[in-house]
């Protein structure tokens, strides 16, 4: 893939900024306004759809490499696992909500205990993971090298 | 709960049917069979939401696993038979028909809240508890990841290990593989 005409790639390279800020904004503010991990890291995912589509899938590959991606994505797991086996650690059930009282208060940003948190994770899981396999079914199409050792 | 032995019986036979038979369409066929079956279990059991999933998925499995064994073995319905058949499915879609008429006529009036009127309900719990208990203000969110936070871990599960495994079948490694296993599986 080489990448389209230097129309589309200025207008998504400028553009790329605004859907990546966006997607930070619905996942930061899930537990406040309509949104949340799911719908902000496929918000995530498309800035860097439209980057693939634009210049090509080689370009992204030095941005993100996948190698980078597929950390990320066990990552998200990781963290949204680890938020539900704490709270059996600090007292309480699975998955129980033990910040809930330690900060804030509500409608304000920094409140809802793990909630926020768990935005926070499910949304670069499901953006890492989606981006991945919309980029590995581009490059296997191509039938280029994906693996990264 | 007579009704759940004799569909408790009807899964056991239609799975040993599907298990034991020597036709590809008609083990297909049995394993939608037993599907529909444990969905309907799933509905006296009073579990609608993981009713509908099933049968859901029981159709998309039926259609793909159709779609791969009706190039197998083809089976080709021809003469009278053929008649009798479009008799039959004509007749079920006038069923199905007349059934759904009778269902829309006992639908609420569009925009009616049906559950505010039985406060035990655990959506009218959500909607007052929800701020005090978890102290978002989205409800969705307090929902999603408070109280129903098992489901999103069993959606972040599914989601992880299908990408996990497009990701496998789609590299290069794996082609690579099956190309230099090819030459020998014939023989």
């Amino acid at each position: 893939m080489k990448g389209m005409t230097i129309i589309v790639k200025t207008i998504s390279s400028w553009v790329k900024v605004l859907i990546f800020i966006f997607g930070i904004y619905i996942i930061l503010f899930g537990h406040l306004t309509p949104g949340g991990g799911f719908a902000g890291g496929v918000i995530l995912a498309s800035s860097y759809v439209l980057l693939m589509l634009a210049f090509g899938s080689d370009f992204v590959q030095k941005d993100l490499p996948l190698a980078l991606d597929s950390k990320l994505d066990c990552l998200g797991a990781f963290a949204f696992i680890m938020i539900a086996i704490l709270p059996c650690v600090f007292g309480g059930a699975f998955f129980a909500n033990f910040l809930v009282d330690r900060y804030g208060q509500p409608f304000e940003l920094l409140s809802a205990g793990t909630i926020p948190l768990s935005n926070i994770a499910i949304g670069l899981k499901v953006g890492a993971s989606l981006f991945l396999v919309i980029f590995s079914l581009a490059v296997c199409r191509k039938g280029a090298e994906l693996d990264d050792e | 709960m007579t009704i759940f032995y004799i569909l408790l019986i009807f899964i056991v036979i239609a799975s040993l049917i599907a298990v034991e038979t020597t036709d590809l369409l008609s083990a297909v066929i049995c394993v939608g069979a037993m599907g529909f079956g444990v969905s309907l279990l799933f509905l006296f059991l009073r579990a609608p939401d993981i009713a509908i999933t099933q049968i859901v998925v029981e159709i998309l499995g039926l259609i793909i696993l159709i779609r791969a064994t009706i190039s197998r073995d083809l089976t080709f319905i021809s003469g009278d038979k053929e008649f009798f058949a479009t008799i039959v499915s004509v007749a079920i879609v006038f069923v199905i028909f007349l059934a759904g008429l009778r269902v829309f006529e006992t639908l609420p009036e569009f925009g009616t809240p049906v559950f505010a009127e039985r406060p035990d309900t655990a959506s009218q719990t959500y909607i007052r508890e929800g701020l005090a208990k978890t102290g978002a203000a989205n409800v969705v969110a307090s929902v999603i990841l408070d109280y129903r936070a098992y489901d999103t871990l069993g959606e972040a599960t599914v989601l992880f290990t299908s990408i996990i495994g497009a990701t496998v079948i789609l590299r290069r490694s794996a082609k690579r593989t099956i190309d230099t296993l090819r030459p020998v599986s014939p023989s």
